[in-house]
């Protein structure tokens, strides 16, 4: 499979090229393997430096799998990573520390992922301890100035998680990404527990916080509400694979894959006079990973299926200048 | 929140409010602590208290009931029981304390590495799943048979079958822990191993671990009791509260007191324990917090 390359001269801040994720079935005592889950099947793509890709797909449909690999916090099947350049889909967690700096992560859940008995700015400050950045003296300072830059105040560094709200909570989580200034922040559903009001605040500070620092997000979600404001380029996925990747607008103006398609009709318009040209009701669900459809994986709900769909995979081509589909139909 | 701060805003001073708050939400701890701080000074404080040598024979007195001289009256050898009865709880305190201590360090650090590391899990929870499966008292005595009789041995003779309790309780934390966004977190940051167990992982443990602690600590004192009782535990040569019994078993339809007074001191010293364990774990539960 040919690797979507970053649009523009900048050396690509990540680059994923044909990553895989098999999750093994196990049964029994001897731990006898009955299956293989296929998590992430083949996914390639390039984040450019101050770029925002959005991840899009239905639940299950591997795309917080992809975050979590692409940080080595899982270990992938196949596949190469690489930061900045240097593959490190092999690197050894002691390799790897010093890399971690470089890419961090804003989790989906505000309060879970905090400890609950840390104090926000011990939470904050962590990071510092871990990679040697500032002296004992001087952390207070910087975790202070990290809490203004996202818009909480000083005062409360020594307040404990459950004393904040939930979008304080996100703010939190951002600071201690932060914290190391990396130049990678993977968002895994950063916003979708939020409050819809606050939704906007929060990814309003993380488009600042971007145009600030050129900082490059892996955006995921599964609200093309969201996807739509603060995306650059967006990678549409489903069971496994990415199946359209685009510009943002020409993904939203001319979708190429018929699962896109569906997934644009789906969102709702806000004026109620409005006609809508054509809603697509997809049928049935998600397959089950574990035994994914032959040819196409979306064939079984796809309402152009031919006969083709159901023996051939698609490949992911480029079908116009930076906009990449993986569909029999075009 | 206003509700909270109310008390303040009276003039009391908060250190005193806060401790008879504790009194007045918790009277089991309360109590427990002060029959705990009792026993723990007539162990310490043993040789002054009016007794005497607890090992001296006085066969012309034997078998006396309690009276002013001897307060408990004196065994079939004619000891003072009382001077026996409090030298014994020094036994008992010391086993109960070194088990709790000895059995919730090593039990936390075999149920951490469990809780993290899947082969070890699967060998050592087979082991400990067996250790259970045999009484704790069967365990001790086999073990007390390997070696002679010390109150190091009896120690160590009940610390094996203890601690499987608390790696069943540490490594259940960690497993319900491990997979929280927080730790997964603190992984991605490049937080060291080592790290994550104690600042993110044990914090947590640390107050069901108090709470276990005083069962076992309890359960221990028992333990040591039945031991020295079936004459496998404290050598008779050192009085302890089993042994006392033990001796005076046969004379139970003449001289009840020899039994009584030792059991007395051991129902009261567990009940002591239990309560104190029952008072920190309603305590420490979210769900009796929410009080606060």
């Amino acid at each position: 499979m040919s690797v979507p390359p970053p649009s523009g001269t900048d050396i690509a801040t990540l680059e994923v090229e044909d990553l895989k994720k098999h999750f093994p079935i196990r049964r029994g005592i001897l731990a006898r393997r009955i299956g293989t889950v296929y998590a992430v099947d083949g996914v390639s793509f390039a984040v450019r430096r101050g770029e925002t890709l959005g991840l899009v797909g239905e639940s299950g449909c591997g795309k917080s799998t992809v975050g979590r690999t692409v940080l080595k916090l899982l270990e992938p099947t196949a596949g190469t990573i690489r930061l900045q350049g240097r593959d490190i889909t092999h690197l050894a967690a002691g390799e790897l520390r010093p890399l971690r700096r470089q890419m961090q992560m804003v989790f989906q859940d505000p309060y879970s992922s905090l400890n609950p008995r840390m104090t926000a700015g011990d939470i904050v400050a962590e990071p510092f301890g871990i990679h040697g950045i500032a002296a004992d003296a001087e952390r207070e300072d910087r975790v202070a100035a990290l809490f203004v830059r996202v818009g909480l105040r000083p005062e409360q560094m020594a307040d404990f998680p459950h004393q904040f709200s939930g979008g304080q909570r996100q703010r939190i989580g951002i600071a201690r990404a932060l914290a190391v200034s990396p130049s990678l922040i993977i968002g895994d559903e950063p916003v979708s527990a939020l409050d819809v009001s606050i939704q906007a605040q929060v990814i309003n500070l993380m488009t600042d916080l971007q145009d600030e620092y050129r900082l490059s997000y892996v955006f995921i979600a599964h609200d093309l509400a969201v996807i739509e404001h603060i995306s650059h380029r967006i990678a549409v996925m489903y069971l496994g694979r990415i199946v359209e990747l685009a510009e943002k607008r020409a993904l939203f103006s001319n979708p190429l894959h018929p699962y896109t398609e569906a997934l644009l009709s789906a969102v709702p318009i806000p004026n109620p006079r409005a006609t809508r040209s054509k809603r697509i009701i997809l049928a049935g669900d998600v397959p089950n990973p574990a035994k994914p459809p032959s040819g196409c994986h979306f064939h079984t709900r796809c309402p152009y299926a031919e006969a083709r769909c159901r023996v051939e995979p698609p490949a992911l081509r480029e079908l116009a200048p930076g906009h990449w589909a993986s569909c029999h139909r075009h | 929140m206003t509700a909270n701060s109310l008390p303040q805003d009276f003039a009391v001073p908060r250190q005193r409010s806060r401790l008879f708050d504790t009194v007045r939400r918790h009277p089991t701890i309360v109590l427990g602590m002060l029959i705990m701080l009792l026993l723990a000074a007539v162990a310490i404080f043993a040789p002054y208290l009016g007794t005497s040598d607890p090992m001296k024979l006085n066969p012309v007195f034997r078998l006396r009931p309690p009276s002013e001289r001897w307060w408990f009256g004196t065994d079939h050898l004619g000891r003072d029981l009382y001077s026996r009865v409090l030298y014994g709880s020094r036994i008992s305190l010391q086993v109960g304390l070194a088990v709790a201590v000895v059995a919730s360090v090593i039990g936390t650090a075999i149920g951490l590495l469990a809780g993290f590391v899947r082969w070890i899990d699967a060998v050592v929870m087979r082991i400990m799943d067996g250790l259970m499966a045999v009484p704790g008292i069967l365990l001790a005595i086999a073990l007390m048979a390997l070696t002679k009789a010390s109150v190091q041995t009896v120690i160590i003779a009940i610390v094996v079958p203890e601690v499987p309790r608390i790696v069943r309780l540490v490594r259940s934390v960690v497993l319900s822990l491990r997979e929280q966004p927080f730790v997964e977190a603190a992984e991605a940051t490049g937080t060291r191993f080592h790290r994550i167990l104690i600042r993110h992982i044990l914090p947590s443990a640390v107050a069901p671990l108090i709470v276990q602690a005083t069962y076992v600590c309890a359960s221990a004192m028992i333990l040591e009791a039945i031991l020295s009782f079936l004459g496998a535990g404290t050598p008779s040569s050192i009085p302890s509260w089993g042994n006392i019994m033990a001796e005076g078993r046969q004379f139970v339809t003449v001289a009840f007191w020899i039994l009584g007074f030792p059991g007395l001191f051991l129902t009261l010293t567990v009940l002591a324990v239990n309560l104190l364990g029952d008072g920190l774990r309603d305590m420490f539960d979210p769900r009796m917090r929410r009080r606060l």
